[in-house]
């Protein structure tokens, strides 16, 4: 008999997001496997990918930029534009995804224990890979129009970036975890996601929102897709602007040294919170489904 | 049954007074439990349904058991209990090592990935490391007489390919605790042959197996002990032959 100095172990006990940590492997697999399958049968592939936001991206700017004429008021409409709308295209697709990630792999949670949270958390990578396209298309439309970023522009892009991934996550978890047991869950998240669009400053400028808001603005710019939006135009819009434009256009104050570091707060609580809720819920996963 | 309160050192699972309810909730739209609530919340919603009732249970390294029952026992739902699928609602569970479910072969399975890419997914589900998967997958491949077509898409496969890649995979992911659920068998004849002597080479290597199958003249055959379960209670705990005798007496018409 081999002698295993193994300890004893309660079957099923586990530890969040550190297990997705030690299972990187699987979530390499799951990732790939969500991509490979996406475009399965189709002959442009992944290039998809790029089509779908130009698509989106087109009619924005036709139909708002040059039939509403909100070129004229605001210059480079079509980037501001683009850099609001990759970032919620993200926050998009890694919700809803993750929302039904648990409920769609229900055959795999009802027979093996893995930890749980590996597929949420794969949504969200898939996710980031294609919105890696979405951004060539913004970094090259910028490009076009004169975009001379600093580094400290990229480096908050790259931050408003991992805060949008992690408020996905967290309400990714809190959403798929509750999707189990009420599949309200989706249409709830639905309808968030139909907000989030209006509720960031992404088809219109955040003085906007402030002129309308008053002493309550603060509760808009609480919100981190607000921030991080905020943050995009600043590091793909702003730096399109020429010096006659530049001084027209006037930035939320306050951005990097305050707001970037609160809703990296947000996030992250939203984070502890959807965790929190997504292991007691967990538990039941297996004879809920 | 008796069972000792304290564990040995040897031993690969141990339960102690498990207990499993299911909750069957008849409904759950809103319409309903309105009116639920303004009839003065006669009759209940949910159905309770005691799957398992105070099951203590040592299973030793190396041994072979094997958990009959008739269907409605608790024999899966103790399964899933032990792979981490499933909490108690009460009692304690433990094992030691790792532990793989042979449970339903193929759960992972995505048609339209290559038997490659299945080979990978599945083989990290069960708990394979990369390098795991790398040295073994000549011999999974083998196996599972799969050959050329292992780079093509599942969803081509006939149901009998399908059924021997996934145990192939299955077998090889060499834990020290099998569970394995109504799959010893699977393919044709010289396959079904190829399973349990697979099957009997793990437990003459000292695996512990863990076996619930319907098939009694094979689980006499591969296991050594038999433990019964009876509505969700352990009835009797002993060699697998006097076990299968027992459970076929009590099957017998009355």
């Amino acid at each position: 008999m081999p002698a295993v100095k193994s300890e004893l172990t309660t079957p099923g006990a586990g530890r969040g997001l550190l297990d997705v940590y030690s299972n990187r492997f699987l979530l390499k697999l799951l990732v790939r496997k969500e991509i490979k399958v996406r475009y399965r049968g189709s002959v442009l592939g992944l290039l998809w990918s790029y089509v779908k936001p130009l698509m989106q991206f087109m009619i924005y700017f036709v139909a708002l930029g040059i039939f509403l004429n909100l070129q004229k008021a605001t210059p480079n409409y079509a980037i501001y534009l683009f850099s609001g709308i990759v970032l919620v295209n993200f926050f998009t697709e890694t919700l809803g995804n993750a929302t039904r990630s648990i409920v769609d792999n229900r055959d795999l949670i009802r027979k093996i224990y893995l930890p749980r949270e590996l597929f949420p958390v794969s949504t969200v990578w898939v996710s980031a890979a294609h919105f890696l396209p979405q951004v060539v298309i913004l970094v090259g439309a910028s490009l076009i129009v004169g975009w001379q970023p600093s580094i400290y522009q990229l480096l908050a892009a790259v931050a408003a970036f991992i805060i949008v991934a992690i408020l996905g996550m967290g309400l990714g978890l809190l959403f798929g975890a509750v999707n189990v047991y009420f599949r309200d869950s989706e249409n709830i998240v639905d309808m968030i996601l139909m907000v989030v669009t209006w509720a960031s400053p992404v088809l219109y400028l955040w003085t906007m929102a402030r002129d309308a808001l008053g002493s309550w603005f603060f509760l808009y710019q609480a919100n981190p897709m607000t921030v991080a939006v905020e943050i995009f135009h600043w590091a793909f819009w702003y730096p399109t602007l020429g010096a006659d434009q530049i001084g027209l256009v006037e930035l939320p104050p306050n951005l990097i040294a305050l707001w970037l570091p609160v809703s990296l707060l947000v996030s992250l609580a939203v984070l502890f919170a959807g965790q929190l809720v997504f292991r007691r819920l967990a538990v039941h996963f297996a004879q809920e489904l | 049954m008796p069972v000792a309160e304290t564990v040995a050192d040897n031993v690969a699972i141990t339960c102690r007074n498990l207990r499993k309810v299911f909750v069957l909730r008849n409904t759950r739209s809103m319409k309903e439990s309105i009116v639920w609530l303004a009839k003065g919340r006669k009759g209940d919603l949910s159905k309770r349904f005691d799957a398992l009732k105070d099951i203590s249970l040592d299973v030793a390294q190396g041994e072979t058991v094997a958990l009959l029952g008739l269907n409605g026992s608790g024999k899966s739902t103790l399964l899933k209990l032990i792979s981490g699928v499933l909490q108690p609602d009460a009692g304690t569970v433990r094992t030691r090592g790792r532990v793989a479910g042979l449970i339903e072969v193929g759960a992972g399975f995505h048609h339209d990935l290559s038997g490659r890419d299945n080979v990978y997914l599945n083989g990290a589900i069960l708990g394979m490391t990369e390098k795991q998967i790398d040295t073994m997958f000549d011999s999974i491949v083998e196996f599972s007489e799969i050959g050329e077509f292992i780079d093509t898409e599942v969803k081509f496969y006939s149901s009998g390919m399908y059924l021997k890649l996934a145990f192939s995979i299955a077998v090889h992911t060499d834990p020290e605790v099998f569970l394995i659920d109504e799959i010893l068998a699977v393919g044709d004849e010289p396959f079904q042959r190829k399973c349990i002597k697979k099957i009997k080479e793990l437990a003459a290597a000292g695996k512990t197996l863990f076996v619930v199958s319907h098939d009694l003249d094979l689980v006499s055959t591969v296991c050594e002990r038999g433990v019964l379960l009876e509505h969700g209670k352990v009835v009797m705990d002993g060699e697998v032959h006097a076990v299968v005798k027992e459970l076929r007496r009590r099957s017998e018409p009355a």
